[in-house]
């Protein structure tokens, strides 16, 4: 599934409060950080690239 | 000749009066002018004026019961349609217009009418709060509901452009006045709710009342009202408001300002993800640091430090054993000799060479001991045994 900007956010939120609360194996932590610093590196990366697009309902494809 | 019928002035009036409201068409009159010398007695709550059009004019009164009943603030200069009655005031002889209902003529008329829909869909809960949709803080996508070739399109794609150009955008073209404006939008609201747009904005530049009066529909109200993505809505100026303001999730003053509502800063946002990403940093660093800690204090211990002293509690434990062992070793063998001694001492007490100190002796036969004289005969040898040694003997009696 691609990850929204939002979800993204979320996520690394997350991410962070889990690494301050500390307590968890060295090597949950790597792995949280890790992903943490390649969010972090997703949503910079959304922000600095942003060209807005626009699109026309009619060229919309209906969910139904 | 008949002497002329002479009146009071009461008479008079009173007659005057009786005739003007025997007049059918008088008594249910509709008139149209301007108010002037308007005056709202707030202690009575009667409100008189004068109606005036460019030649004429006419006193007029509204009673408290009536004039409770006006949606509107009448003023003077105001062009009204009044619906009432005429009669004359007897102890003025004034002849006046007795108002039963009013109305704003032109753009008032749409005033009312506008008070009237917000009324009755504010009684039907389409404003209640409770209904309201949470806006989200970062759209992925938005839907823009506005004229393609008004100035408010512009406007809001600018500013969603300048704070929040990662949202993608999917435009409804819609008429926004006249009388297919409000089909045309209610079809563009149900279109964006068929996609993923997480957010709609509703965007109109300002205009007259009459402009802005599409927004005031009642299907569209219910439209805004029925729609599952949240609607901001940026109708006129700031001070225009029409009903869709009302139902909408989030009234803006300006398509502008929708959109600034509808997104994010994206300097804040990359400021935010900065602090994120130091965050991050700084809490893996601290977790390391902790465990790097525990690791120094594991390596301090005296453990790891100096592990003869294992060896040597090691020896002191067993000397403390054998220290234990050799008690209760000792005990138990004072317990045993004492309990020795005793035993010995009864043995003692039973044995036979305690007899024989006493002076018996026994006799043995060929090693049996003979208890009756009649087992030996003459000549036998035998041999006694005293408590101090044996003696050998011969019968020569028996």
């Amino acid at each position: 599934m691609k990850m929204t900007y939002e979800q993204a956010t979320k996520r690394l939120e997350e991410i962070v409060t889990k690494l301050e609360e500390g307590s968890m194996p060295l090597e949950e932590s790597m792995k949280l950080y890790e992903e943490g610093v390649k969010l972090s590196e997703f949503c910079m990366q959304k922000l600095n690239d942003a060209k807005q697009k626009i699109i026309d309902i009619n060229e919309v494809k209906n969910n139904d | 000749m008949q002497s002329p019928l002479i009146l009071t002035v009461t008479q008079l009036n009173t007659y005057a009066k009786s005739v003007v409201e025997q007049d059918v068409t008088l008594s249910n009159v509709f008139v149209m002018g301007e108010i002037s010398n308007f005056v709202d007695h707030y202690r009575s709550g009667h409100l008189y004026m004068s109606i005036k059009d460019n030649q004429s004019v006419i006193s007029a009164v509204m009673f408290s019961g009536n004039a409770s009943r006006l949606k509107f603030k009448p003023e003077n200069g105001m062009s009204v349609i009044i619906r009432g009655r005429v009669s004359i005031y007897e102890r003025d002889g004034r002849y006046q217009l007795y108002i039963d209902d009013m109305q704003p003529d032109g753009v008032g008329a749409l005033a009312i009418a506008f008070e009237q829909m917000k009324e009755k869909l504010s009684k039907a809960g389409l404003f209640d709060v409770e209904h309201k949709m949470r806006i989200p803080e970062i759209p992925e996508k938005i839907g823009v509901i506005s004229s393609p070739t008004g100035a408010a399109v512009q406007d809001v794609l600018n500013v969603l452009n300048r704070r929040f150009p990662v949202a993608e955008i999917v435009f409804a073209g819609v008429q926004v006045q006249g009388n297919n404006a409000a089909p045309t939008i209610i079809d563009a609201i149900k279109k964006l709710n068929k996609t993923d747009v997480d957010v709609i904005i509703i965007a109109r530049g300002g205009g007259s009342a009459e402009d802005l009066w599409p927004f005031n529909d009642e299907k569209l109200t219910y439209a805004i009202y029925d729609s599952q993505i949240p609607i901001i809505s940026g109708v006129g100026h700031e001070t225009d408001f029409t009903i869709c303001d009302f139902v909408a999730d989030l009234r803006a003053p300006t398509p502008s300002a929708a959109a600034e509502l509808a997104v994010p800063d994206i300097r804040e946002q990359k400021y935010y993800i900065s602090a994120l990403k130091n965050a991050l940093d700084s809490a893996i660093e601290n977790n390391i640091k902790e465990k790097q800690y525990n690791l120094e204090q594991l390596t301090k211990s005296t453990v790891l430090k100096n592990p003869e002293k294992i060896i040597e509690n090691c020896e002191l434990y067993l000397d403390s054993l054998i220290t234990k062992i050799n008690m209760n070793f000792k005990d138990i063998f004072t317990k045993n000799s004492s309990d020795f001694a005793m035993i010995c001492s009864k043995l003692e007490s039973l044995s036979p060479l305690k007899v024989l100190a006493r002076g018996y002796s026994i006799t043995k036969k060929d090693n049996n001991v003979i208890i009756n004289s009649k087992d030996l005969s003459i000549g036998d040898s035998i041999s006694i045994q005293f408590a101090d040694g044996n003696a050998k003997a011969k019968i020569t009696e028996v």
